[in-house]
């Protein structure tokens, strides 16, 4: 594995003030070490220097097993069945696609609590090839039964979704992303947040896909609602703003995750769903997280071309 | 045979259903009786004892041994048996810790049990705990990448509270060489016992040292 766990990323949106998400979450999780006995960060190599501090402070509930995928979700699970909540992070697809068996087995089938929290997200390691893309990330994990799914747009929605739930008993994966949108939002767990209401169709963006939602939607009838809980998905809410029965999703992973999701909140009226996000194909080229988007029409443009497809219709 | 080995054989021929594992099953008894007999500290009408020393079915394939043994000990009426992998009943062909009293882990899939335990050891010290873990691995079990991580990690990470057994019986299709060199090479206390021998197997089981985790290699002729 050939990874460059220290990189430090920063895009032309990331605020000179705010932590970047990473970052915001090794805040966060020393915070609630702190303040939280039965919190266990355990790490695989990726991103150590950022917990210097609860490595000095919490020698003995932080563990960075080295570079063992699989045994840092079962060793996360022994640290569960002692009454931890353990907190467990490494690159997406190293910590989903790789161990996802132990996800399934020692975390679901056990019914143990455990966060889950993935750099890396989508080809945010643009520069580092196929091996260290991870758009698969939630729908692989959405088949998990239980399984709770945060993607947050912005460092502070991070943190409050993280203290939310963290220690509520249940299974959460939390992904976090370079790409960021401007202004943080009022999020609220397992609720979608009305950004703007429109009366053609609803367009939910899911987490930092909204400032170029908001961009491409600009003058459209439609409303925007914001996603940064995609498992359990907030049905009720959408249901009551696509009354047209036309959704757009915007998805920052493979796109169309919500689809069944979406489906579901507007049965028995039929749903016409476009369904916008990372196509499920080998990307096999390098450059920037932008030229990706660019590539593959994740851009206001080519999202508002879909959405007026939609409308269109 | 042994009183307590004719017990708890007529205890797994209660056991009804189609795949018992039993060659699995025989090949881990005599193991399993010394630890619950004379080695663990448990509590079966407390199975969650916080004082407990913690026992993990690593290898979760023919658990008809174990699931008898903690019959005979209490922990669930003898009469569940009967209801081995059916509908009604708890005990499946894998055990479920949700389901099963004393059960810890929810094992079948090879390779998880051990680095539980490695979690587990890890857990224990960061709670000042003096309980020890012990998991239990087949040879086959040993072809899994996971086994090694958690065999590397348990001797970088000095979980002298660790203890493994691997049940040798042979069932492996790679030729595994010498197990307890291998363990040994990665940082682990090692000896290989014959794992028929009580005596034997009791005397590897209660050694421990101050700053490495132990494996007893228990060797069983193949069956059939």
């Amino acid at each position: 594995m050939d990874i460059k766990p220290e990189k430090t990323e920063v895009t032309a949106t990331t605020s000179a003030i705010e932590p970047a998400m990473r970052e915001q979450f090794a805040r966060t999780v020393e915070n609630m070490m702190a303040r939280d006995e039965r919190v266990a960060l355990l790490l695989a190599e990726i991103s150590v220097s950022l917990f210097k501090r609860a490595l000095r402070d919490f020698p003995e509930r932080v563990v960075n097993v080295g570079i063992m995928e699989q045994t840092l979700v079962s060793a996360a699970a022994g640290f569960a069945l002692e009454g931890f909540i353990p907190v467990l992070h490494s690159i997406a697809p190293f910590l989903v696609e790789r161990p996802f068996e132990q996800i399934k087995d020692d975390f679901c089938y056990q019914n143990l609590p455990g966060n889950f929290v993935s750099n890396g997200a989508s080809y945010d390691y643009s520069e580092e090839g196929m091996t260290h893309h991870g758009f698969a990330d939630v729908p692989v994990l959405r088949s998990l039964p239980g399984m709770r799914i945060v993607v947050p747009g912005a460092p502070a929605e991070l943190d409050t979704l993280f203290r939310a739930v963290y220690g509520d008993g249940g299974r959460t994966y939390f992904r976090t992303s370079v790409k960021r949108n401007r202004e943080e939002r009022p999020v609220r767990f397992g609720a979608l947040d009305v950004v703007r209401e429109g009366s053609r169709a609803a367009v939910v963006a899911v987490g930092p896909m909204l400032d170029a939602t908001l961009a491409a939607a600009g003058d459209l009838d439609v409303s925007v609602l914001y996603c940064t809980t995609v498992a359990p998905f907030d049905g009720e809410t959408l249901r009551a703003h696509a009354t047209a029965g036309k959704v757009a999703l915007v998805e920052p992973y493979e796109a169309g995750a919500l689809v069944p999701d979406v489906v579901a909140a507007l049965a028995p009226r039929p749903a016409r769903v476009e369904a916008i996000g990372v196509p499920r194909a080998v990307l096999s080229r390098y450059g920037t997280p932008e030229q990706h988007d660019e590539a593959l029409g994740l851009t206001p443009s080519g999202i508002r071309a879909r959405i007026t497809r939609l409308l269109d219709e | 045979m042994d009183a307590n080995i004719e017990r708890i054989m007529r205890l797994i021929g209660l056991a009804t259903g189609d795949e018992k594992h039993e060659p699995s099953a025989f090949s881990t008894l005599d193991v399993l009786w010394v630890l619950y007999d004379r080695v663990l500290r448990y509590d079966a009408a407390n199975p969650r004892w916080e004082g407990r020393d913690r026992f993990l079915l690593s290898k979760g394939h023919g658990p008809l041994a174990f699931y008898a043994i903690l019959a005979d000990k209490g922990f669930f009426p003898a009469d569940e048996l009967r209801r081995f992998m059916t509908w009604e009943g708890i005990l499946g062909g894998h055990p479920d810790r949700n389901q099963v009293p004393g059960v810890e882990v929810s094992t079948g899939s090879l390779g998880h049990g051990l680095p539980m335990a490695a979690g587990v050891a890890l857990a224990l010290r960061a709670k000042h705990s003096d309980r020890r873990v012990f998991a239990l691995v087949g040879d086959g079990e040993c072809n899994e990448g996971s086994i090694w991580e958690a065999i590397l990690l348990a001797g970088a990470k000095h979980l002298s509270n660790l203890s493994c057994i691997v049940v040798n019986n042979h069932s492996s299709g790679l030729d595994l060489g010498d197990l307890a060199a291998k363990f040994a090479a990665f940082g682990w206390s090692a000896a290989t016992v014959n794992g028929r021998d009580h005596d034997a197997i009791y005397a590897a089981l209660t050694h421990t040292e101050q700053d490495r985790p132990s494996v007893v290699v228990a060797q069983i002729a193949r069956a059939g």
